[in-house]
């Protein structure tokens, strides 16, 4: 099941950072995971949020720029080669990873991997297939 | 195709150039004798008018310019005495004191004879009925058109600007085939008539002569499309003799000179030197016929290419310029080279995946120039893959870079972060300490 990921392209100037985790925290929007992407003159700030669509709606209403992509996020085994295993899986397969970045949960063993990939269908009946745990929208709004 | 003045309007280039020539000729020894302004620039120059005898030695004589005008307001620089002036008109300068222009009862019959060509060229005749919506009174532009449809003998309605709802009425009532007025002017009606439940696409309109402004082929796709006529792009400006001066046709492919009278000449605005055809630069007119205020090489300001190649869809032989691509006023010089805004807006809107909201900044660093373009991305369709938004960053530079032919550095920025402006946007941001 993918899930849905913000992009925020942001102006690199002092402040604007803020301006956006500001508008979130007024709403009551928690972030979940995020990173961000730096370029000399802007940079790409993902977040997976606990309430995406509410997300989209206050932040254009402040004239920011974002735009939603969807994402695969796959639990992995937080120990050693946890993460490796997922990724030979996808290229065995043949499949591009755009991007990734990984958070750990707060409880349990697991350790949480998202990915953009080109063929986001394919990459979910694969990790679907070994069995490997997808997070859906209702997890990431609970937990 | 029609012609109001076969003759002259098909001429071949030896009989152009020997009809030019001698009225230059004449001019020059005109202008030395009654006005004392060019009497004099002549002595500075060294320029002997009674030996003045080839085109190729126009680019000898002094340029005219704007504030030449002004400076001898209101009627120091007119060739004529006041008795022999039949018209006064007068146009606003952006710094305040007018512009005034004299025409003698001959300047009129010049004006009436190039605005009739003008009004055939456009595909005008007699029975239509033009709804002349130009401003009358000290403009040029309502009264040129007037005089031209009576030399043309169609009906005139010399209903001015404004007064949108009369306009509509009189569109219907009248059945209008012809429209007169600034482009703005015609999208703006066609906004109030569709809000006024009006169809101006279900009009008798089937031709609009549009000009005394600089406007855009989007502009002129907008007007065809709200009324169902065809816009086409008049030139003029009152210092040489009001609107008439060039004119589109059907072929939409450059605006034909009427230069038995009016003589162009495309120069580089920096240097004054003048340019081999097809390059763009500085629109520089004399008038070979005036009488009241003729003017040797008037520097107009516009931005315009020139080609004298016969015109292929009607078959007129005059030059021909190209629609404005901008003004003097706006022009930036970077590293040596002429710059305009809207070439650069030209790129941007030719790429999707930017806004047609920009902001372009000067600056010197060491000695050299730099030039960047910040444009906003657009909203819709911004990518979260870095790497698709360095390609755009690319692609908007190589675009940019090989129209301007010099390089320059490309900041995207965040959709409507660029102040929008309620009037004329402020495009440049100049902050070279010269």
């Amino acid at each position: 099941m993918a899930i849905m990921q913000l992009s925020v392209f942001l102006e690199n100037r002092l402040g604007r950072l803020n301006e956006v985790l500001t508008v979130l925290s007024n709403n009551n929007i928690n972030i979940r995971a995020l990173s961000l992407a730096e370029k000399s003159s802007y940079g790409m700030l993902r977040l997976i949020v606990s309430d995406t669509a509410g997300a989209v709606e206050v932040l254009k209403k402040e004239n920011i720029a974002v735009n939603t992509a969807s994402v695969i996020a796959a639990e992995v085994s937080d120990k050693p080669g946890g993460l490796l295993d997922i990724m030979k899986l996808l290229e065995d397969n043949g499949i591009n990873v755009e991007y990734i970045y990984a958070f750990v949960e707060k409880s349990g063993d697991k350790a949480v991997v998202v990915f953009r990939v080109e063929d986001t269908q394919k990459a979910e009946n694969i990790f679907r297939g070994k069995s490997i745990r997808l997070l859906e929208e209702k997890d990431v709004s609970s937990f | 195709m029609d012609y109001f003045n076969r003759e002259m309007e098909t001429a071949s280039q030896s009989m152009l150039r020997e009809v030019q020539l001698e009225r230059l000729k004449k001019l020059v020894k005109y202008v030395s004798r009654k006005m004392p302004f060019y009497e004099k620039a002549f002595s500075e120059k060294k320029v002997d008018p009674e030996k003045f005898s080839s085109l190729d030695d126009l680019k000898y004589l002094p340029f005219t310019l704007k504030s030449t005008l002004r400076d001898n307001y209101p009627f120091a620089l007119f060739a004529v005495p006041l008795e022999e002036v039949s018209e006064l008109h007068a146009s606003s300068g952006t710094t305040g004191k007018l512009t005034v222009v004299g025409y003698t009862k001959n300047d009129i019959k010049v004006w009436s004879e190039v605005m009739a060509r003008a009004l055939v060229c456009a595909g005008v005749t007699k029975g239509d009925i033009i709804q002349n919506a130009y401003g009358y009174g000290l403009f040029t532009g309502g009264l040129g058109v007037h005089y031209g449809a009576l030399e043309l003998g169609a009906a005139v309605i010399p209903i001015s600007s404004g007064g949108t709802k009369r306009q509509l009425m009189l569109i219907e009532d009248f059945k209008s085939t012809v429209l007169t007025c600034t482009p703005s002017y015609a999208l703006f009606m066609a906004e109030e008539a569709r809000e006024s439940g009006f169809n101006p696409s279900g009009t008798s309109l089937k031709v609009g002569i549009f000009g005394a402004e600089p406007w855009t082929e989007g502009m002129r796709e907008q007007i065809e499309k709200e009324w169902n006529m065809k816009a086409l792009d008049i030139y003029g400006l009152s210092e040489i003799i009001g609107p008439g001066v060039a004119m589109e046709c059907e072929g939409k492919e450059g605006l034909h000179v009427f230069a038995d009278h009016f003589l162009p000449e495309i120069i580089d605005p920096v240097t004054g030197e003048v340019l081999e055809e097809g390059k763009e630069g500085e629109l520089v007119i004399t008038t070979l016929t005036k009488e009241a205020l003729p003017l040797l090489r008037y520097r107009t300001g516009d931005i315009v290419s020139l080609t004298s190649q016969p015109c292929r869809h009607c078959g007129r032989t005059m030059p021909r310029i190209s629609k404005i691509k901008g003004r003097i006023d706006d022009m930036l010089i970077i590293r040596g080279v002429n710059i305009f805004p809207s070439q650069i807006e030209t790129v941007l809107m030719s790429i999707p995946e930017v806004a047609p909201h920009y902001q372009i900044i000067v600056t010197r660093e060491k000695h050299l120039d730099k030039l960047e373009v910040q444009v906003e991305v657009a909203e819709g369709i911004l990518s979260d893959e870095i790497k698709k938004l360095e390609d755009l960053e690319e692609k908007v530079i190589r675009e940019i870079e090989s129209t301007l032919g010099i390089s320059v550095k490309v900041k995207l920025v965040e959709p409507k972060s660029i102040e929008r402006s309620m009037g004329k946007a402020k495009r440049v941001v100049d902050q070279r300490q010269i």
